[in-house]
């Protein structure tokens, strides 16, 4: 009896031991490890935003794992795309091919996109655009794996038409990059502004690399604009900016969201770049729903550069990921069709609901201008106070 | 087209020209010397513009504002900085290959080139973006009609042709140019009459690649910007001009600058057609001069090289 007894108590010991260890080291047991990926221009001339959306990525996937109702671990494999279609699609391949990846967050650049979707449709990966804004993304084909977070350059413009002739402007002249991005820019804005009744001077078409526009600029300051459109990224509307100066263009100098960086001022120094206008699909993250929450976790995991404008954006499009895996498991197919059906889907960007193309529904654009070295709301800004005013108005 | 029009666009031309020419003529001198191409030229550039940069950098932070010494300095830093960098890379990669077919040193400068533009892009802080260049030129202007005739405009073109003929005089005056000549014209006599070859080689690869970072500065004087990426769209035409005006000889080179500027002004201002094929046009027309002109406009003669 008396060895009965100890018997008895030693299995409960060895019970209670083995629940308890089961329970100090359960996760580790219990959660398989999930694998997704994110691609963006890590380095090159917008590597500032690459880098920014990767890091918004990764913070959503640290916070995911540290959150113990979780039913997976993550891990999340960045890759580059150098914001050059060939690259993209090299790297686009590699991550599609690897079967242990179930879904993707990619592509800033608009030209990177449009290579890769059919990568993507091939091989049945779902992917969801974190930046890119082409329409023909989302809209030039019938992929269920495409989905897309943030709004599209459609939007942009036409709210950036309206919102530039309210301001009392007439005349534009036009100089876009000759990428999808921006010939598309400038085919939409150029829309909406004359539907408005505004009108383009002169549209001119310059190589993403150009160094010097003088050519142009001397024949648009011939042509006396009230504003000068630029569609393109950060880099080429840095020099653009300057090089009006330098030949005494004094009109408004207005962007698209390809210039809302940080690096806009690095690249040219307060001064020049003060009264700039740009528009950016969604609301600034300190405005969004979930933005306080977004900026206070992304300084708290002391990343050496800023999440940039699309960062929240990567943020949201990996947590809807990572939603879709704990939802339906992580199986490609699954998550495609989960896709389909997101409807007002939570985020830090505001709800997600996607339309028969992936497309998210958001129409919300904010307009910016640059004032003392930053870019802040319009409605914020002394400009819309007037307290300053923008070139050409009284 | 009126006056002040045809004017800026003459302005432009011979900014952008001036700017060519300093690059070509580092391609002459080298290929005047040793037979070589080295296609690092304008990544080297770019680098001796970033050493200014960063000169300039540290002169605000020690608190030396004026403009005229930051820009002295910056020059004299920037162009020792790069001479050494052009000395060092004949010294260790181009003289090695000496007995190597001509092949190998292009394509081992060219990923030298690669290599520096990439180091400069991820090891220098923020190196990916776009840095702002101060304007350290006075910037005052007169205003012709439509024509913004600028100061800091006048000085860098006047700046940069006063290099240019320094050089000229240069290789045709002193011990040094008349020891180049010799060298470029035959190396083995040269080495018998006692003119140290390796000096010379190395002499002429700092010379070179000083005045390209004479061009990087200037660029970045004008532009207000540079960047990593600078360098290779300058090198190549800077190349193309050299071809065009006949390598080897220095004034090809700069005749090469030129017209080269001046395809890219009338291929923007001129046709009819986007301004975005300007350098297609410029191009284009530089394939037909050589097709016209096998060996430059102005081909190297054997007894009158450099």
């Amino acid at each position: 009896m008396n060895s009965r007894f100890v018997r008895k108590t030693q299995r409960l010991t060895l019970a209670a031991a083995t629940a308890a260890s089961l329970l100090a080291t359960g996760p580790a047991f219990a959660k398989d490890t999930v694998h997704i990926g994110f691609i963006g221009p890590l380095t090159g001339g917008v590597s500032s935003i690459g880098l920014g959306g990767r890091n918004s990525a990764d913070l959503a996937v640290k916070l995911r794992n540290a959150d113990p109702n979780a039913k997976y671990t993550y891990e999340i494999e960045a890759l580059d795309d150098e914001c050059k279609p060939n690259v993209g699609v090299q790297v686009a391949t590699k991550l599609a091919a690897n079967r242990k990846v179930v879904g993707a967050i990619a592509h800033y650049c608009s030209a990177v996109a449009m290579g890769t979707v059919d990568v993507y449709h091939k091989f049945g990966l779902p992917m969801t655009v974190w930046g890119a804004v082409l329409p023909d993304i989302t809209y030039g084909n019938e992929y269920g794996e495409i989905t897309r977070v943030n709004g599209t350059m459609i939007n942009q413009n036409e709210t950036a038409a309206k919102f530039m002739l309210e301001q009392g402007y007439k005349t534009w002249a036009v100089i876009h990059d000759t990428t999808d991005y921006g010939k598309g820019h400038n085919t939409y804005f150029t829309k909406y502004l004359e539907e408005g009744g505004g009108k383009i001077l002169g549209a001119f078409g310059v190589t993403s690399d150009q160094q010097d526009f003088t050519a142009e600029l001397t024949q648009i300051k011939q042509l006396n604009p009230d504003v000068v459109y630029f569609a393109g990224l950060t880099p080429l509307g840095v020099r653009v900016r300057q090089q009006m100066d330098k030949l005494g263009i004094k009109a408004v100098f207005q962007g698209v969201s390809g210039i809302k960086s940080d690096a806009y001022f690095e690249g040219l120094g307060g001064e020049l770049a003060e009264g700039s206008v740009t528009f950016l699909e969604g609301a600034p993250a300190e405005k969004l729903p979930g933005g306080a929450f977004f900026l206070s976790e992304y300084e708290k995991a002391g990343y050496d550069s800023a999440p940039e404008a699309y960062g929240p954006f990567a943020f949201a499009a990996t947590s809807l990921l990572m939603d879709a895996i704990e939802e339906v498991g992580p199986d490609r197919k699954k998550i495609v069709a989960y896709m389909a059906t997101v409807k007002d889907h939570e985020s830090i960007t505001g709800p997600i609901t996607f339309d028969d193309h992936g497309q998210n529904t958001v129409a919300l654009i904010t307009p910016y201008v640059a004032q003392s070295g930053q870019w802040v709301v319009w409605e914020d800004s002394e400009y819309a106070s007037g307290a300053r005013k923008l070139p050409g108005k009284q | 087209m009126d006056i002040g029009l045809l004017a800026q666009y003459l302005a432009n031309g011979i900014m952008l020209g001036t700017m060519y020419a300093l690059v070509a003529v580092g391609f002459t001198l080298f290929f005047g010397v040793l037979d070589v191409i080295k296609f690092s030229h304008g990544d080297v550039l770019m680098l001796g513009t970033f050493a200014g940069f960063t000169v300039w950098l540290g002169l605000e932070a020690a608190g030396i504002s004026n403009p005229w010494v930051q820009l002295v300095l910056i020059l004299i830093a920037s162009m020792a900085f790069t001479a050494a960098a052009g000395a060092a890379i004949a010294k260790y990669l181009v003289l090695p290959l000496k007995k190597a077919p001509p092949l190998n040193t292009l394509l081992i400068t060219l990923m030298l080139g690669t290599a520096i533009r990439e180091a400069v892009r991820l090891f220098y802080p923020n190196g990916s973006n776009p840095k702002a260049f101060p304007s350290l030129l006075p910037d005052a202007s007169v205003d012709l009609g439509g024509f913004l005739l600028r100061a800091d405009s006048v000085i860098l073109v006047v700046a940069g042709l006063g290099l240019i003929t320094g050089l000229n005089l240069m290789l045709n005056r002193t011990r040094l140019g008349l020891a180049i000549r010799a060298v470029a014209q035959d190396e083995e006599t040269a080495r018998t009459m006692g003119i140290n070859y390796m000096v010379v080689v190395l002499a002429t690869f700092g010379i070179g690649s000083g005045v390209a970072a004479f061009a990087g500065i200037m660029n970045g004087l004008y532009y207000n910007e540079i960047n990593f990426g600078m360098g290779l769209l300058l090198g190549l035409i800077g190349f193309s001009a050299a071809i065009v005006g006949g390598l080897g000889n220095l004034y090809g080179a700069i005749l090469g600058g030129f017209i080269f500027a001046g395809l890219q002004v009338v291929g923007s201002a001129l046709l009819p057609f986007a301004s975005a094929y300007k350098d297609v046009f410029a191009f284009a027309v530089v394939i037909a001069i050589m097709a016209w002109k096998p060996t430059g406009l102005i081909p190297e003669r054997t007894s009158d090289r450099v």
